[in-house]
């Protein structure tokens, strides 16, 4: 045994172009929890788990997952340890020319040679899981949002990964969906024995279900810590995120320093 | 004021900047192109060893773009035949109308017209196709589940493309043939026995059926490429997609045209 | 989609797709090239081919039994070679004669053979003897009204 960090980021530098978007970050992922990774829109959490994905490389610093360092992997190296990854995307991203059922069952096709029987119980189990036994049949299209995501979700511990990553699961979601989403996030994890990384901008939603929080701003992490420690917290920038969307009318989606804000809305009123 | 030739500034050196910028743009496009060819030839495997993904897209590009080709072949035929009668007999030649339907069916309107026609009836649905599920990340997702959407998505519909398009095209002649024969020899009254005979012996095996054949399967080659590039390759948003579905039908209808000519010029000029 | 409906499809799509080319191979064109190994090549030299083609076919009484293979200019006789590939079936005494002939009055031009009475039959790369040049119709023209006007000089 390694050791119980399923995910390390040492020193990770990352730019699409001359725009650097990562600048140093630092984050490790324990077996069996529920990670957060928050932060405004456009400060790189989704860079970060394409990252962890090995979709892009970063320029400096690693990433490794279960030990194996993603930079110096090669195509089939990535694919195999992928195998053991799920990814839930923004808006799920089923394929839209498939059933419900072949979506989920479209891993177990493509990597195993489970006889067809099989498959179909796996899939049924799967889709069960998330409440959705009944829509099999379904086409993507004739699904809410809802139910896309947890259909999504279904797809992506498919083949029983050891690490589900989620981009934006809450992003668009009633407040039902967004409770049922939330909780199977928790009970997945919790029963298959998975590692979670959530992205998000939704402090209260997970807030209920993390186990650790890592706040990205500007590219670094700003703060980190158990929900609890995120709650007390009195960094202004940690506050202002936690506390500002219960207040509602701020808005969120710019990163700054509070006094910077304060400015911005001087201007506005003037 | 003096006129200072001011060349820093000077709108010429602006255009020409533009110019070269786009020359070089265009090169490292078409290189893009050529990369993303070599790579849909290495990753065919999967395409052939689960056929039944190369089957499933045959139905959407053959199969769908059957009612078109077949009614486009037939009224082109029927109008070679009253266009060649009118002519012909002119000059007496009237029995000579199935060699004149036929030879410009297999050697040209055949290829040519199914390949414009696929083109546009199924080239434009597979770049918007790929475009969408490119801008709604089912291709970063099925890269995400270890499995390569080159070999998995890209690949069965290019063989299903270059499988179709002789296919295609082949119908497109025998249907027009049968609509030059049913409008000359039907209505018009030419001698069945020579519409025929004359075709026959005029029509060459190699020469004409042959080289049409290969002419649609270049054209096959060529539409299901820029297709498939142009979804790959699209902007993953509304406008991206809608612009490359219309340069896959600018791009490849040019492509089809120029590549005829190259094509006719080495298997006509060099025979005789 | 079913996946069996979708195969029927496709199943059906291609076997139309091949009927279309047999019809075109059978019904439509028809194989002018005589196989190489089916065959054997014989050589007739001309004052002048006219607008002779490879590819154009050799008739004898009417009937298709080869076609031109090769023509070239010799150099050294200042005449045209014609290489004449025939088919095996056919066997042509060795004194055959060959004329360029023009099938209607615009038509394509082909090779004639008229045999001849020798018992000794032609074999692989033998020779012609007996040819007759392609009527130039330029020709003809010229040498009517040279006959014309002799005719008519003594009166």
């Amino acid at each position: 045994m390694h050791n119980d960090n399923l995910v390390e980021i040492e020193n990770v530098e990352f730019g699409y172009g001359d725009r650097p978007v990562l600048k140093g970050i630092n984050l490790t992922a324990r077996r069996g929890q529920v990670i957060a990774i928050m932060g405004s829109s456009g400060c790189g959490k989704t860079t970060l788990l394409r990252l962890i994905g090995g979709q892009i490389k970063p320029g400096r610093g690693t990433v490794r997952v279960a030990g194996e360092s993603l930079g110096e992997l090669d195509q089939a190296g990535l694919y195999r340890l992928r195998r053991k990854m799920g990814m839930l995307f923004q808006f799920g991203a089923l394929f839209t020319d498939i059933s419900v059922f072949d979506n989920v069952a479209f891993q177990l096709r493509e990597h195993t040679d489970l006889p067809e029987d099989a498959i179909r119980d796996l899939v049924l189990m799967k889709l069960h899981a998330v409440g959705l036994r009944g829509a099999s049949q379904l086409m993507p299209a004739e699904l809410s949002g809802g139910m896309a995501r947890r259909v999504a979700l279904a797809r992506a511990i498919a083949l029983e990964p050891m690490l589900v990553m989620y981009d934006e699961p809450f992003a668009g979601l009633d407040p039902i969906s967004l409770g049922i989403t939330g909780n199977l996030i928790r009970r997945l994890t919790d029963t298959l024995g998975l590692t979670s990384l959530v992205v998000t901008h939704d402090v209260q939603e997970s807030l209920k279900i993390v186990d650790y929080i890592y706040f990205v701003s500007e590219g670094v992490i700003v703060a980190e810590g158990t929900a609890a420690e995120i709650r007390a917290s009195d960094l202004p920038y940690v506050h202002q995120f936690v506390h500002g969307e219960a207040d509602g009318p701020v808005p969120f989606h710019y990163p700054a320093p509070s006094y910077a804000d304060d400015l911005r809305l001087g201007k506005q009123r003037a | 004021m003096p006129m200072t030739c001011d060349w820093e500034n000077s709108v010429l050196k602006q255009s020409i900047e533009n110019l070269g910028n786009s020359a070089l743009q265009g090169v490292r496009r078409i290189g893009f192109a050529a990369r993303f060819f070599v790579a849909v030839l290495l990753h065919s495997g999967t395409a052939f060893r689960r056929f039944g993904l190369t089957i499933r897209e045959m139905y959407f590009t053959g199969v769908l773009s059957l009612i078109i080709i077949l009614v486009s072949g037939l009224f082109v035929g029927m109008v070679l035949g009253l266009q060649g009668y009118e002519t012909l007999q002119t000059y007496g030649a009237e029995e000579a109308l199935g060699v004149l339907v036929a030879l410009s069916l297999v050697r040209e309107l055949g290829p040519v017209v199914a390949a414009l026609l696929f083109a546009s009836r199924a080239g434009s649905a597979i770049t918007a196709e790929i475009g969408l599920m490119k801008a709604t990340e089912q291709l970063s997702a099925m890269e995400m589940m270890a499995v390569d959407p080159i070999a998995r998505v890209v690949a069965p519909r290019f063989w299903a493309g270059v499988i179709s398009m002789p296919l295609l095209a082949a119908l497109f002649s025998a249907m027009g043939i049968f609509g030059g024969y049913l409008v000359g020899v039907q209505l018009i009254g030419v001698d069945e026995g020579a519409f025929w005979s004359q075709m026959k012996s005029a029509v060459d095996l190699e020469r004409d059926i042959l080289n049409g054949v290969i002419k649609s399967v270049v054209f096959g080659v060529a539409i299901t490429t820029i297709a498939l590039f142009e979804g790959y390759d699209a902007p993953p948003t509304a406008e991206g997609v809608s612009g490359a579905t219309t340069r896959t039908v600018v791009a490849s209808s040019l492509a089809v045209l120029a590549l005829d000519f190259v094509l006719t010029a080495f298997m006509f000029r060099g025979l005789n | 989609m079913n996946k069996t409906v979708l195969d029927l499809w496709v199943g059906l799509f291609v076997i139309a797709g091949i009927a279309a080319l047999l019809f075109l191979a059978l019904k439509v064109g028809s194989t002018s090239v005589v196989s190489v190994a089916n065959s054997y090549e014989v050589v007739a030299r001309f004052d002048n081919i006219g607008g002779l083609k490879p590819r154009a076919p050799i008739k004898s009484a009417g009937v298709v039994v080869g076609r031109v293979a090769d023509i070239r200019f010799d150099n050294e006789t200042f005449e045209a070679a014609v290489t004449l590939r025939l088919d095996n079936r056919y066997a042509f005494p060795k004194d055959t004669a060959a004329a360029i002939m023009t099938s209607g009055l615009l038509g394509e031009q082909y090779i004639g053979l008229e045999a001849g009475g020798d018992s000794r039959m032609l074999k692989d790369q033998d020779q012609l003897f007996i040819t007759q040049s392609a009527v130039v119709l330029e020709n003809l023209i010229g040498r009517f009204m040279y006959g014309q006007a002799q005719e008519g000089a003594p009166q």
